[in-house]
């Protein structure tokens, strides 16, 4: 008998004579029946609960022909080092038929910190790319032609600072912006909720989106402007049943947000996407993305009065739950990403992102990221899931579970509307308390094995396997600070003042912000400085401590 | 009889050294005994800070609220001492101290210093606590020293007996917290303050307060704290103000209401009588908490507890003769660091 | 001597990654083991780390650091606790430490290095077997 084999089966007598029944409740502890019935949904009404594919109230999909038409988009984010090593990654990726870029930026760039800041001590090109200025996304770009690609950038409270540079960099290119295709995160809301890279207080937060949509309605028509996301919510250690409300709650606060400025809702809703998290509960994640399409189109049509299908259908990006790899026996990281991102497609994502398997130890290694990508390519492939439309569809227990995540999140939503909207419950604390709870229950629950992961409180070997990692050098961040001062010298600093002034002046008012930003970008002031000029306007965000 | 191990520590805290101050505050927290000797050689060198108590209820958003203040108080070039008080768990006897969290990259933290402390739920032992930091950190030389707890219970209202100032923090839309405040912070607070006043529903806050202040008239000096013997031609009607603590609205008004309390404390000849009852009150805390561990150590190793015990059981006797031969018990001379 | 001595915890997040569930669950974890823990929140500098370590005394300090620039910001920090003449205090750090990286950090006087999936128990254990005074 192995060593393994040994420790299980003694674990497993231990584990039986403590609980004599196993605990059936999911992730958002819900309690599962043993069988589930016709008479579980009994209310069930093809028509009204599911509708077609690509049909109103799209559950089974928003679209007709689903991945028979075109598999979903195998999406892996990159980004490292400086924006020179970056290009030469995507150009690599575009030559071996990648047509979509997305870009991670390093922490500085995601908070509005130049690379020269006290606070990016070494943090510079760490987890992303580093972006100072424009002359870095000129460099990210080099070579590679914008109006034939789509590209989207994981980036929240600076969104519009790099949405200029994408477009200036366009421009000197020769592409106008009706060209441009592609995406940013720009969800500020779940920032305060869950991720935390704030910047401002979430009112002027919530004007810069609302510009951002309004500008990009008239002048960057064929661009994503907000990736509403729940991956977020969920990594902070919320329930699935949390994400799914929080998420499409914040959804309904920038739909709402970019009504008041006076866009009707067939203007804009069709540019909204989502991204969503797939953890490990297979039918639980199922269920929130068919439970997730039913709500948005039916409050997109009820309460918003959209009358275009694409403003009402529900998009999403999906990403395999970080939080859920574990340090210990990594490799055990592929089969769980595996299930989750088969969890995604029986969902029906438009694009998953499968994590590798060594993230929890360090950035992913290059085979790490090879296996990760094969994951998807062999459940498109070789398993058959793709071959039929939602075909979980009709299931007692789906069905039942579908509706049971809709009910749940729609006591979530009367909650909130109770709190006054979405931001005045963050000003409570109403998400991160909620949060925190659920986290800390989860936690409690695998320490005294009421949750079992496998290789960390159950199954555990005695041998460490240690995976080769992939570190990134102390160069970069000194080859970034000579590339900053470089831009600083060169450029027009008098320039910069002025365009910063103009900027500072426009945040007092109520103008759209994008033009003054575009102008700032455009004379290479750094991102540090954009984000300096508005603080002084809008102040900062601080958070209450919720545990 | 003066300890020495203390004295280096104590040379340093005169100077001003911030680590000494910090390392004396966790002596006189983790031991009584240390505390004593502590304070024997700092109190000669306090009475020069002004002490603000602030209290409102989780979510009233004290945190922003004090670095906000404190910023705005900065400017005049002061020492700024802060001492956060949150609970003990009952069961466990841990804390989670978690104001840090907003008052950081507010200010220069040299003229800024930040205690968190727990209330080890001790009884009346956490005003005591609390009393010694003060000291400390006013002879350490803080101009202004912020006293921060949450919550509204009867430790609150002892903490505050060492304010010169007590504000109160209250929200719009928090439906119950003007419920909480009448059971006894009501009658010691000077300035209230409805905090996030961007919410909606702050200015029937200050109605709902307003409606309040008339119907209970028994404000603090009134009924408190001025003595029948100091004569007084007016009485102060607690303060009102709105502030939002991420713009820094009303903060100017609102130092201004607290100094216009402090010449007021100061004109109506209150100081003197406050430190009366500062000392009273603060000496009947240590008489409580001295008397308290005197008995309880008894209580666990004496004989002749143990014979009072069989006189009660064998009816000899009633709890209350017992407790009245305990007192006779406890009248012998006191040694020099007998508790 | 009537002594009402309580272990004081720091947890603390250097740098800028935003995740701090991981924190808050040790944080919580460590108040129900009966410690006294203060957590100063996000995007601390290693210069606000110190400050508040030198204002607060706590018997140990908990760094948490998943965007993996543990191997830039612990020695700074380690660095301006010798400046402080600080030597009694145990500093460990939470997160995604490579092997080789735990070496290097060792030598500046870092000890006790918890992955994810780590039991809250065992940062107990080390916690208090460890202390410095």
């Amino acid at each position: 008998m192995t060593e393994i084999e040994e420790t299980s089966q003694k674990e497993e007598t231990k584990e039986k004579a403590k609980h004599k029944s196993r605990s059936f409740r999911n992730l958002s502890d819900i309690e599962i029946k043993r069988l589930y019935k016709p008479q579980d949904i009994s209310e069930f009404k093809y028509e009204q609960a599911l509708g077609e594919p690509g049909k109103y109230p799209y559950t089974r999909g928003p679209y007709n022909n689903m991945y028979r038409g075109r598999l979903w988009t195998m999406r892996q984010f990159a980004g490292f080092g400086t924006a020179a090593q970056t290009n030469e990654r995507f150009k690599f990726l575009i030559e071996h038929g990648q047509t979509g870029l997305s870009v991670a930026f390093h922490l500085p760039t995601i908070y509005g910190y130049e690379s020269c800041d006290e606070r990016s001590l070494g943090e510079v090109g760490k987890e992303g790319v580093a972006i100072d200025t424009l002359a870095d996304m000129e460099t990210l770009f080099d070579g590679i032609d914008l109006s034939k690609i789509s590209t989207s950038m994981t980036i929240n409270a600076p969104a519009t600072i790099l949405l200029a540079m994408y477009i200036v960099v366009a421009e000197k290119q020769g592409v106008s912006p009706e060209k441009l295709r592609g995406t940013i995160q720009n969800d500020i809301l779940k920032e305060y909720i869950a991720q935390k890279s704030w910047i401002f207080p979430p009112e002027p937060s919530m004007r810069l989106i609302v510009d951002t949509i309004e500008y990009c309605t008239h002048h960057v028509p064929q661009w994503y402007t907000i990736s509403i996301s729940g991956y977020h919510i969920r990594e902070a250690g919320s329930t699935a049943v949390q994400e799914l409300a929080f998420t499409l709650a914040d959804g309904f606060a920038y739909v709402e947000a970019a009504m008041e400025r006076g866009l009707h809702v067939d203007e804009f809703a069709h540019r909204l996407s989502f991204f969503f998290n797939a953890h490990n509960n297979f039918f639980e994640e199922i269920a929130k993305y068919r439970a997730a399409r039913r709500i948005w189109a039916k409050r997109m049509k009820n309460k918003y009065g959209a009358k275009k299908p694409e403003s009402m259908r529900l998009r999403f990006h999906t990403q395999t739950a970080g939080v859920s790899l574990t340090a210990q026996e990594p490799e055990n990281n592929i089969v769980r990403v595996a299930y989750q991102g088969l969890a995604a497609v029986l969902g029906g994502t438009q694009s998953l992102h499968t994590n590798s398997y060594d993230e929890a130890l360090c950035l992913p290694t290059e085979k790490a990221v090879r296996i990760a990508l094969r994951t998807q390519q062999i459940m498109a492939h070789e398993t058959g899931v793709a071959d039929t439309v939602d075909p979980l569809a009709g299931s007692y227990y789906v069905e039942w579970l579908t509706d049971k995540m809709e009910e749940e999140a729609n006591n979530y939503f009367d909650q909130i509307e109770e709190l006054g909207g979405v931001i005045p419950a963050i000003k409570k604390n109403f998400f991160q308390k909620e949060i925190a709870n659920a986290s800390y229950k989860y936690q409690r629950e695998v320490e005294r094995k009421e949750r079992i992961i496998v290789g960390v409180n159950k199954y555990k070997s005695k041998e460490d396997s240690t995976p080769d990692i992939l570190k990134i050098e102390d160069e970069v961040a000194l080859k970034q600070l000579q590339l900053l001062s470089g831009v600083k010298k060169k450029r027009d600093n008098a320039a910069v003042k002025d365009t910063l002034g103009e900027l500072k002046e426009a945040a007092q008012g109520t103008e759209n912000l994008m033009p003054y930003i575009i102008n700032a970008v455009r004379d290479y002031a750094s991102i540090g400085e954009i984000i300096g000029t508005l603080k002084e306007v809008f102040g900062i965000y601080r958070e209450d401590s919720i545990f | 009889m003066m300890s020495t191990q203390y004295d280096d520590l104590m040379q340093r805290l005169l100077q001003g050294e911030t680590r000494a101050a910090a390392r004396l505050i966790t002596l006189t927290e983790n031991d009584i005994n240390a505390a004593e000797t502590i304070i024997h050689s700092v109190y000669k060198h306090t009475g020069n800070a002004y002490i603000l108590g602030i209290t409102g209820a989780p979510g009233s958003g004290k945190s922003t609220f004090i670095s906000t203040l404190i910023q705005k108080l900065l400017k005049e070039d002061r020492k700024i001492g802060v001492i956060c008080v949150d609970p003990s768990s009952p069961l466990t006897g841990g804390a989670l101290l978690g104001d840090r969290i907003r008052m950081k990259d507010m200010f220069s933290s040299d003229n800024v210093f930040i205690r968190s402390m727990a209330n080890r739920g001790q009884l009346g032992g956490l005003s005591r606590a609390t009393e010694d930091v003060i000291k400390i950190l006013d002879a350490y030389g803080c101009d202004i020293i912020i006293v921060e707890t949450v919550g509204v219970g009867q430790s609150e209202v002892d903490i505050f007996r060492s304010a010169h100032t007590v504000l109160v923090l209250l929200v719009p839309g928090l439906g119950d917290d003007i419920q909480t405040i009448k059971a006894g912070i009501m009658e010691i607070t000077d300035i209230f303050v409805v905090n996030k006043m961007d919410l909606p529903g702050a200015d029937r806050k200050v109605a709902e307060l307003i409606q309040m202040l008339e119907l209970n008239m028994n404000y603090k000096y009134k009924s408190h704290e001025i003595n029948k013997n100091v004569l007084t031609t007016e009485e102060w009607t607690p303060e009102i103000i709105q502030t939002n603590s991420i713009t820094g609205q009303n903060f100017e008004e609102l130092i201004e209401k607290i100094e216009k309390h402090h010449r007021f404390i100061q004109n109506q000849g209150i100081v003197s009588n406050y430190l009366r009852n500062r000392i009273k009150q603060e000496t009947l805390q240590i008489l409580k908490y001295k008397l308290i561990k005197k008995t309880e150590n008894m209580f666990e190793d004496n004989s002749l507890i143990e014979k009072l015990i069989a006189q009660v059981i064998e009816k000899t006797m009633d709890p209350y003769e017992m407790a009245n031969s305990i007192i006779r018990l406890l009248k012998f001379p006191v040694k020099d660091r007998d508790f | 001597m009537e002594t009402n001595r309580k272990i004081k915890v720091l947890v603390t997040k250097p740098g800028l990654d935003g995740h701090d569930r991981g924190a808050k669950v040790v944080a919580r974890g460590l108040r129900d083991a009966g410690f006294e823990v203060i957590y100063t929140g996000l995007h601390q500098t290693p210069k606000d780390i110190v400050n508040t370590i030198v204002q607060e005394d706590p018997d140990a300090v908990l760094l948490s650091i998943l965007s993996g620039a543990h191997n830039a910001l612990c020695p700074k920090i380690m660095e301006l606790l010798k400046e402080h003449n600080i030597d009694d205090v145990l500093v460990a750090v939470g997160g995604i430490i490579p092997e080789e990286d735990k070496e290097y950090l060792k030598s500046f006087g870092l000890s006790g290095f918890y992955g994810p999936g780590t039991e809250i128990k065992t940062i107990v254990d080390f916690v208090k077997n460890n202390l410095k005074r």
